[in-house]
């Protein structure tokens, strides 16, 4: 089988082998959550509870807020005790919602539908809408709206990633070797709704048993097709995936995937999807891998959202040395966080954590000019160059030089000889551009 | 646990790659070449390579002191420097001259810009060209009656050994290139004497001799093969890239190929290219001079016209200019076009729209 890929990248040592062969082990309820109001792209959700109202498992306590945005629902059963801000893994204070469990998880209820395929696509992509789905590889863009191509846009591929190319993380490759007919479920049931004719399954060469697995199921199916991808990172990334798998090139300055025809998914949103359409279950879960080599025994957890990650970490035994680092997702794109007492989302995919060597921060030294971050960049810009702009506050040429073409996954900071934070800088020069044109 | 941990912008995991050791792993590349020249120039040529080095460091502690800037020479840039400077001398010079080289490739060549990444010429090569022009004779023509070696140089030109007695003393007492040059400039001697000249500078031997350095020339140039294991080195742990040496040599390739024959266009063998490109510092100029970090350009594009002018101003002083060789010089002058050419090559985004 050819593997395929994209042009750039880079090989970071993968440490998949803390967990990468532990089962996925369900996490016990935790006593106490918080959902956040904000774990997507897009407007943050109201709440719809208020102190002191007693939850079901499953119920939904905030609505949407706009159509950008997505419904959250409690992932346990018990009171509302608190409406606050609370940690957030993506560093700041976010609104959320405290739920004290009362430990007998009592559900809303389920529905069962045999002949969900038959479902209108209409019916199906309300079901995704109200089950508050959000992409879960990380960036967590509302997946009913990227379900909605505009009049005029036509979806002619679905592309799953189950490519799982940062480092340490084996959440997806777990449920892909676990669950693999409800991937297909998910992907099946996405495929009806855009009414898209080919399906593609993306996995990394990493991972020969989930090829195999996939392979297999889809033997007989003409139009899901499973592409092998060579071991690079940033692999994953929808862009550069989606130019793996189809050749096609997502316009630069903000287009979408659907501009080439293709709505990307990640293996987990299927299986929410999947979930959503025949049980009209909320995304109220999630497989999470907690890993690192202090951790005493790393393993992928399916956990409620909204658990914190200190009991995550409890119930992998805490750790073996001194933490330095707390990093949630992961070490390439995910954030350092300052503390365990932060709940999981949606959107979190891995906690990691360092030990104070790993931790340590190196001297940022002068620019070489080597051309190392420009021979690795998978989005084919100048990061030296950009990062050298956005220092002197020349927003114009950062713009100009494609910094909002960079989706930040940190090839650049990760290869450069004088440990120049590029990452950061370029961060930097996206938010002032973005406030430039705004 | 209320504890604080450290946070940072992401990502999190390093490559294990530093200046230092770039430019470490630069020196152990060089090494081959050094110990080359030992072997064929004697320990006179590591002495003064030690002379070289020990300036370059000892100006760059000196200046970054008096600059009052965290004294960097731990990097090792200094220490590049210091070895490219002696590389460019023959084994015999007095001992001041690879000091005073050093000296003014590290203070006019690369602090007086700001120090390591913001210099605009290669460093080794501004010291080289400052001791070409300061003393001329040192730097060319003075090694050949004092080299130890001297006698293997006399007739190290193998192809060179069996001519006939009445080639003058002009054709055997320089350096191939100084030969190749004076064959093409000089009505001393005969069409057919150049023919068989010529001939003789591009057969199998003379190559050989290149290839292995058992020819006589500058301490650090002398072996091909040598240079090539370095930047082999190089190459592998991706510290030099193949666009710089490939677009220079092949420009020299081609170029040589079509205007260096001595009996008008495309009269040269296929030899001579090869003959050109294995002697006068070429392969030191494209692998570990040209590719400098910090005065080549960083866009991929760019590093491709930059050797690619190189090789165009190679030819150009070897053919039609004064010098016989030329690598320093071209290199410079590209140095300048940086910026320029950086500027004029920024690559399109992923994905680029068109308008």
């Amino acid at each position: 089988m050819g593997l395929k890929t994209f042009p750039g990248g880079i090989h970071p040592h993968d440490n998949k082998i803390f967990s990468k062969d532990k089962k996925i082990e369900e996490m016990p309820l935790p006593q106490k959550i918080v959902i956040p109001l904000s774990q997507h792209i897009g407007a943050p959700s109201n709440p719809i509870v208020k102190v002191g109202d007693e939850v079901l498992a499953g119920q939904k306590i905030a609505e949407a807020g706009g159509f950008v945005s997505i419904p959250m629902h409690s992932s346990i059963s018990g009171k509302v005790t608190k409406i606050a801000k609370f940690n957030h893994p993506a560093g700041a204070l976010v609104n959320g919602i405290e739920i004290t469990g009362d430990g007998e998880d009592k559900w809303i209820e389920l529905s069962s539908d045999e002949n969900y395929m038959e479902l209108s696509a209409e019916v199906m992509k309300e079901r995704i809408t109200n089950a508050g789905i959000c992409g879960m590889g990380g960036a967590g863009f509302p997946t009913h709206v990227k379900l909605s191509p505009p009049e005029g846009k036509t979806i002619d591929t679905i592309i799953l990633n189950g490519v799982e190319c940062e480092p340490y993380l084996t959440a997806d490759y777990r449920i892909m070797l676990e669950q693999p007919e409800d991937i297909i479920a998910g992907l099946k049931i996405l495929m009806k709704i855009v009414d898209a004719k080919k399906g593609v399954v993306g996995i990394e060469a990493n991972k020969p048993e989930a090829i195999k697995v996939f392979n297999n199921l889809l033997k007989n199916d003409k139009n899901i097709k499973v592409v092998g991808l060579h071991l690079k990172y940033p692999q994953g990334a929808e862009k550069q995936l989606i130019y793996a798998a189809t050749k096609r090139k997502v316009p630069n300055k903000g287009g979408l995937p659907m501009d080439v025809n293709v709505v990307v998914q990640n293996v987990g949103t299927a299986i929410a999807v999947f979930e959503a359409v025949r049980y009209q279950r909320p995304l109220v879960d999630r497989v999470i891998t907690v890993s690192g080599k202090i951790v005493k025994e790393p393993k992928n957890i399916k956990a409620r959202i909204g658990t914190f990650y200190s009991d995550l970490l409890e119930f992998c035994g805490g750790t073996i040395e001194e933490i330095g680092k707390v990093i949630s997702g992961g070490p390439m794109m995910g954030f350092a966080i300052p503390s365990l007492e932060t709940p999981m989302t949606k959107g979190s995919s891995g906690l990691l954590l360092f030990n104070k060597i790993e931790a340590q921060k190196k001297k940022e030294d002068v620019c070489l000019r080597c051309g190392r971050c420009v021979d690795i960049c998978p989005m084919n810009l100048v990061p030296s160059l950009i990062a050298n702009h956005v220092r002197n506050d020349d927003w114009d040429s950062a713009e100009k030089f494609g910094v909002m073409d960079c989706i930040k996954c940190g090839s650049c900071s990760y290869v450069c000889p004088s440990h120049i934070k590029l990452i950061q800088w370029i961060d930097i020069g996206k938010i002032k551009v973005s406030e430039k044109n705004r | 646990m209320n504890d604080v941990f450290a946070v940072s912008a992401a990502p999190h995991v390093k490559q294990n790659i530093s200046v230092k050791s770039v430019m470490w792993q630069v020196v152990l590349a060089l090494s081959p070449a050094l110990l080359v020249g030992i072997f064929f120039f004697g320990v006179q040529s590591l002495v003064l390579t030690m002379y070289a080095v020990a300036a370059a460091v000892i100006t760059e502690a000196l200046i970054q002191k008096f600059r009052k800037v965290p004294i960097t020479i731990s990097d090792g840039s200094a220490v590049v420097t210091g070895i490219l400077v002696a590389f460019n001398i023959n084994s015999s010079s007095p001992w001041w001259l690879p000091v005073l080289g050093a000296v003014f490739a590290i203070a006019i060549g690369k602090q007086i810009f700001g120090g390591l990444g913001f210099n605009i010429f290669n460093p080794a090569l501004l010291g080289r060209a400052f001791m070409v022009a300061s003393w001329p004779t040192l730097m060319t023509a003075g090694w050949k009656a004092t080299t130890p070696m001297s006698s293997l140089f006399h007739s190290s030109i193998n192809g060179l050994k069996n001519l006939p007695s009445n080639v003058p003393d002009v054709v055997t007492s320089a350096t191939p290139l100084g030969v190749v040059k004076t064959l093409r400039d000089t009505t001393q001697i005969s069409t057919d004497m150049a023919n068989t000249v010529m001939d003789n500078l591009t057969g199998m031997n003379t190559l050989q001799d290149l290839f292995w350095g058992n020819i006589g020339g500058v301490i650090g140039e002398v072996s091909a093969a040598a240079l090539l294991i370095g930047a082999a080195y190089l190459a592998w742990k991706h510290i030099i890239e193949w666009r710089i040496p490939v677009s220079y040599i092949g420009t020299v390739f081609i170029l040589i190929y079509v205007f260096g024959g001595i009996n008008g266009l495309f009269s040269a063998s296929v030899l001579l290219p090869i003959f050109h490109i294995l002697s006068g510092g070429l392969i030191l100029g494209a692998f570990f001079m040209a590719t400098d970090m910090v005065t080549s350009p960083v866009t991929k594009k760019g590093r491709l016209i930059f050797g690619m002018g190189c090789g165009i101003l190679t030819v150009v002083i070897r053919l039609i200019g004064g010098y016989p060789e030329g690598v320093s010089y071209s290199i410079l002058l590209m140095n300048i076009a940086v910026p320029l050419i950086d500027r004029y090559t920024t690559p399109k985004s992923f994905g680029k729209v068109k308008k």
